[in-house]
Order: structure tokens, then C-alpha cells, then sequence
């Protein structure tokens, strides 16, 4: 007998007998010759995407192709971390859709995917920033979002030992969103890797997509480096490569890839127990279970497809880490990484039809794409199975550029290397 | 990453401020398909995967506006002019091709 379903019974049962039962966690697929859906990408988003399909959407006959290993993106390189506290309308259902899914996940995919949530603490440190962000807070207390605004003091009791007398940043308090925290990235992919393939989803890695096959308009199938695969629908979930992917439809998009590096530290003891994001520099760190300081900063500024930044944004990143928390400087780094991120136009995703038939697109993350990954798999499954867009994604139209309806979160325009 | 500026040699990245794609140039706005020019312009990006042109501009140095050749993969760059001769070298060309 194997042990299928993980729980308490079947950990104690295999303990017993030599952990001799645990199967393979999802079946290495070798693709069939046609599919009602392809999914293109193994990240988190397109695991989702055909786990929602099969679960919710009563779909079946879906294949996900990855031209890598599954989890082999910016799944796994993420800073974990999960929060719903945007501020416009377009955005905060969305995301909130998004928590609530990562609430419910680890019961719904039987898989431990270690969802914490130990708060996300953002930091103001002027009378504007406490303004705009009391604003962002009632904002998404007005969709039913949690959200408190913290003074000094409050922060103070929280985490006593940050620099609180900066001359230049001295810390005012900040906007606290106790169900936001962290989810452990890899296993997310997994996760939903192994409850997808138990629905029948066909996992095929190492199938690059050199071609799509498009016949009146429609798509009728995609050209891989392991044979041609006929498909009725076919999503992108390609991230940082989207672009590259759509290219070879033909379709141009409004992207570019820049890359973004995280950080982390050697394991140490109990450092820090929550999300903490320093407001007047790119900065934000939480602690690994494992005891790594994870931390990342801002986009390097420039397009880029290579994982791998460069060094004026890690000292940047590590000024940011001791102006805000001093202590950290005696803790040594261990690896830093860069992950591509498709940074569309205004910042915002794009979960839509392309003008080819049958053809979707989910993409333009940015770099907020892991918290969003429930709720894209879900808004994207919607998408393909109904064609029409989910409820709470209605803002993520591939022609706002055209329209005029840009969903500009940060207000930072059409600049990548702005946000 | 380092780029040699042609005023002032090799040069840490972060001297120097990104704009992004080269090869394009602004539409004419009095083009009959002028919207949907401006639009392309604006937000429609060839996202190149490998050797591109960019425009960086020397912001802690000499202030030049300089058209770098740059493999987008490695970040590997090739070639550094200033954009004021592309641009000229660009005009001559279309001068003369008319």
C-alpha cells in the first residue's frame, strides 16, 4: 500500500515501516498527441492554473509544458512573501481572492506548504507617508482587507531594536497587515504539481516551445523540443520569458524583463518573527523557518533575461538592511540570486484573450507574482475555461495601454525601471 | 557591469541612468496612423532576449546620452557610442536614402 494522502497517519505509518511507501509526488508525463490545454510554464502560476482547471472548472485532458524543471523560475526565487494590501479597486479584490485561496491552500492541495502568517509590517517615516498610507489602509479595510495603522510606539513594542532615530528615516510607525507573511516558495510549486497530477494534469518537463501552430486565427497547437502537441486552448504562464513566448505567436507585448535580486543570510536563531519593509528605501526582509534572513530590494533598472544582477544594487539593498536594522550587519551573507521579471507598462498583471483564438495570457507580474499565485491560477483558469474574465480580474486587459484603463498602483507610469 | 564612456572610460553601472530600447525613434504625430504609432511607441516593447541597443545616459559623469551595444543574456557589452553620432549617422542615412 502507498501513502497517497499525506497526513499525521501516513507520516506515523511510513516512520514505522522505513518511509519504504511514499510514491513519486507527481508522474514524469510524456505528452499525448493532443490536449484540450496546454499550459505553458511549470511555474507556480501554471501548476495553478491547471489544478484550478481540473478542480474547479471540471476540465480535463491539460497538460502543463516547462521547458526546465518544474519550480525551476521565479517560484523558487521569490522572498515568500504574501500580503493583500493594495489600494486600488482594480487591485485589491484580486489579491485579496489571493490570500483567502493561500488561507484555505495546504487543506485544499494536501500539501504542507508552510503558509505563515506572521504579518507583513510596512514602515513610514514622514507625515506624508503616514497620510498616503493610512489612505492605503482604510482603503483596504473598505474591501474587508485587514489593516492597521501603527504609531511609533506600537512598532516600538513590536520590534524594539530597529533604528528608530535615523537622522535622515526616522521610523513614525507603519501599516500593519496581520494575515499577510510567508508561504515556502518551492513547495507551492510542488504542491500544486502533485494535487494537478492527481486530477489527471500531465506534467511534462523539459519541453521547450519553439512554435505554435496557428490556423485561421486560431491556435491549434505548439511546437515543442519534444514533438509537436495539438491543443484547443493554450495559456502562457511564462513570466521574466512572456515576451520571448508571445514573440513566436507573433504577438508583441507591453513587457520588458529586468532582473531582481534576493538575498540570504546564514541561518541564525530567532531574528525577527514578521514581514518588515523599510518605507524610504528598497528593503524588506522576513526569516526563513531555516533561520536565513531573506531579504531583496529593488529592480537593477535595466532589461535583462540573465538570473543574475549586479553589485551597485546589492550594496544599495544591504545600506537599506543597516540603515533600518543595524544589528543585521554582523550577519554574513550567504547567496544572492536574480529572477526575470515580466514588468509590464503600469505595473500591473495581465490575465487576458490575446487577439489569437484560444490563445491566453498570464503575465506582467512584475515583481509581485508570487502572492498572487492562487488567485492567478484560479482568474486564468476562469479565464480559459469560460472565456471571459474572472470577477475580480476584470482590470487585467492586455489593451488598457490602448484605452486608457492602466491600473498604476504605484503611480509610477510606464517605466519599468521606475518601479 | 562596467561601460566605457567614450569621455570617460570604464565606469560602474550605476553612473549611469537606463532608458531602454534605441532602435526606436518617435512617430510623426502627424501621421494619419499617429495613435496607433504613439501607442507602439509608448508601450509596446521588442523585449529582445540576446544583442540589443540601448540608450543609457552618463548621469554621474559627463552627461552624454550614449547608445550601448548589449547582449540583454550575459550582459555582456560590446560597443558604447555616443547617441549624438548614431543619431547623426541615422540622419545621414535617411538623408540620403531619399
Amino acid at each position: 500500500m502507498t501513502s497517497d494522502r499525506y497526513s499525521i497517519f501516513s507520516v506515523l505509518t511510513e516512520a514505522f515501516r522505513g518511509q519504504t511507501g511514499w510514491r513519486q509526488a507527481w508522474r514524469s508525463a510524456s505528452p499525448k498527441p493532443n490536449y484540450d490545454v496546454v499550459i505553458v510554464g511549470g511555474g507556480g502560476h501554471g501548476l495553478a492554473t491547471a489544478y484550478y482547471l481540473a478542480k474547479r472548472y471540471g476540465m480535463s485532458n491539460i497538460a502543463v509544458i516547462e521547458k526546465g524543471w518544474i519550480g525551476s523560475g521565479n517560484i523558487g526565487r521569490n522572498t515568500t512573501i504574501v500580503r493583500s494590501n493594495y489600494l486600488l479597486p482594480g487591485n485589491i479584490p484580486f489579491y485579496e481572492t489571493s490570500m483567502k485561496l493561500w488561507e484555505g491552500l495546504e487543506q485544499d492541495i494536501n500539501y504542507n506548504a508552510m503558509v505563515s502568517q506572521r504579518g507583513v509590517l510596512n514602515l513610514y517615516h514622514s507625515d506624508g507617508q503616514r497620510d498616503s498610507y493610512a489612505r492605503r489602509g482604510n482603503a483596504m479595510r473598505m474591501h474587508g482587507v485587514d489593516a492597521e495603522l501603527l504609531d511609533r510606539d506600537t512598532v516600538r513594542t513590536m520590534y524594539p531594536w530597529l533604528n528608530f532615530d535615523d537622522a535622515r528615516f526616522p521610523i513614525k510607525g507603519g501599516l500593519l497587515q496581520k494575515r499577510g507573511g510567508t508561504v515556502r516558495h518551492d513547495a507551492v510549486a510542488w504542491g500544486y504539481a502533485r494535487a494537478a497530477d492527481r486530477l489527471g494534469v500531465d506534467i511534462i518537463e523539459n519541453a521547450e516551445v519553439t512554435g505554435f501552430r496557428i490556423e485561421n486565427g486560431r491556435i491549434s497547437g505548439v511546437e515543442t523540443s519534444r514533438g509537436y502537441i495539438g491543443a484547443r486552448k493554450v495559456g502562457l504562464s511564462c513570466a521574466g520569458n512572456s515576451s520571448r513566448v508571445a514573440a513566436m505567436a507573433g504577438l508583441n507585448l507591453p513587457i520588458e524583463s529586468h532582473v531582481l535580486q534576493a538575498f540570504v543570510s546564514e541561518g541564525i536563531k530567532p531574528f525577527i518573527d514578521g514581514v518588515v519593509t523599510f518605507g524610504a528605501g528598497h528593503f524588506y526582509i522576513s526569516q526563513s523557518d531555516k533561520g536565513g534572513l531573506v531579504f531583496g530590494g529593488d529592480l537593477d533598472g535595466y532589461n535583462s533575461y540573465a538570473q543574475r544582477g549586479n553589485l551597485p544594487v546589492v550594496e544599495d539593498v544591504l545600506e537599506g538592511g543597516m540603515a533600518l536594522m543595524p544589528r543585521i550587519g554582523r550577519v554574513r551573507l550567504l547567496r544572492s540570486w536574480g529572477g526575470i521579471m515580466d514588468m509590464s507598462m503600469d505595473g500591473s498583471p495581465i490575465i487576458d484573450q490575446t487577439p489569437i483564438d484560444g490563445l491566453f495570457l498570464n503575465g506582467g507580474w512584475c515583481y509581485g507574482g508570487f502572492k498572487a499565485t492562487p488567485a492567478a491560477g484560479l482568474c486564468f483558469a476562469h479565464l480559459i475555461a469560460r472565456d471571459e474574465p474572472h470577477e475580480v480580474a476584470r482590470a487585467y486587459r492586455l489593451d488598457r495601454f490602448r484605452t486608457g484603463h492602466m491600473v498604476d498602483e504605484k503611480g509610477m507610469g510606464n517605466q519599468p525601471n521606475l518601479h | 557591469m562596467r561601460i566605457r564612456c567614450p569621455h570617460c572610460g570604464e565606469r560602474p553601472n550605476d553612473e549611469f541612468t537606463y532608458l531602454g530600447d534605441a532602435s526606436v525613434t518617435r512617430p510623426d504625430p502627424a501621421a494619419a496612423d499617429a495613435k496607433d504609432e504613439f501607442y507602439n511607441y509608448a508601450y509596446i516593447r521588442r523585449n529582445v532576449a540576446g544583442p540589443t541597443q540601448e540608450l543609457w545616459y552618463h548621469q554621474a559623469g559627463c552627461h552624454a546620452w550614449l547608445v550601448v551595444t548589449r547582449d540583454t543574456r550575459t550582459h555582456e557589452i560590446s560597443e558604447v557610442k555616443l547617441a549624438q553620432d548614431v543619431a547623426l549617422a541615422r540622419s545621414k542615412s535617411t538623408t540620403g536614402a531619399a
